[in-house]
């Protein structure tokens, strides 16, 4: 397990009404632990993945949304989400979870680990991507 | 060239297992090798021996086993996943106590680091889903 690839995970679902996001999440926790470098990307319905608020207790299900906030710990920190996405659900970035990581590169200074980025941008993220997982 | 195949959805609700089949069976015979098939998601009901087709149509389960021993594939199964959704091999049933398994000749079940390493390992990874 030599070189580095990169790992580009791409979120289309709601977090809830399939399984595909949960096991998602999964496969990003356990990926984790090989010391790839990890993008995350968040485009149509999967931006309410990352909304804050969830409660679930309606449905029975596990809400697992606060497993994100743990991302950053996993060294996972590169979350772009897309504007048009955002958008055409009447979504802003204050509607997401505030995701950060710390740099210990700069003193363990605070980062934010979400970027909202255009479709063309995002076009431009994915070309770069060695691996492209589509959940 | 090296390729690994992941199916993330399952038998005959889905053409993603088909279509991967296809694939699989078309990159081995034009000499590629194919390092992995990994099976997530309800991917993991490719991989039960129970599957019973009416005989006029495919057997998605067999024509994968087939393919593995003609060609020695390695068919993974998420074991999380497939606890959830009742795929059990010997292991899984002494380990979880259950009174049989179901698991298909050819495959077994293993962790989501086998995906990963996969990617890692493989010139393409190529994915099968919804």
């Amino acid at each position: 397990m030599s070189d580095v690839k990169k790992f580009l995970y791409v979120n289309r679902r709601a977090p809830y009404g399939t399984i595909y996001a949960w096991e998602t999440l999964e496969v990003v926790l356990i990926g984790a632990a090989f010391d790839q470098d990890v993008t995350l990307v968040f485009v149509d319905d999967g931006v309410f993945q990352l909304t804050k608020g969830h409660d679930t207790a309606g449905i029975g299900m596990k809400n697992f949304s606060p497993t994100y906030a743990a991302l950053g710990d996993y060294d996972v920190n590169k979350i772009y989400v897309e504007k048009e996405s955002l958008e055409a659900r009447g979504l802003t970035i204050d509607d997401l979870q505030h995701l950060v990581w710390e740099d210990e590169d700069e003193d363990w200074a605070e980062k934010d680990s979400i970027k909202v980025v255009t479709a063309s941008e995002l076009a431009e993220i994915m070309s770069q991507q060695d691996i492209v997982l589509s959940f | 060239m090296k390729l690994s195949i992941q199916v993330n959805e399952g038998p005959y609700q889905h053409q993603a297992s088909d279509s991967a089949y296809f694939f699989t069976k078309a990159a081995l015979e034009a000499g590629h090798e194919i390092f992995r098939v990994f099976f997530y998601h309800d991917g993991v009901n490719n991989g039960t021996r129970y599957t019973t087709p009416p005989q006029d149509d495919r057997n998605v389960v067999n024509r994968w086993s087939e393919l593995s021993e003609a060609h020695d594939l390695d068919l993974v199964i998420c074991v999380a996943a497939a606890q959830r959704r009742g795929i059990v091999d010997e292991g899984e049933q002494e380990r979880n106590g259950k009174d049989g398994n179901n698991i298909a000749p050819g495959f077994r079940i293993s962790g989501l680091g086998q995906l990963i390493e996969a990617g890692i390992q493989s010139d393409r990874l190529v994915v099968f889903g919804d």
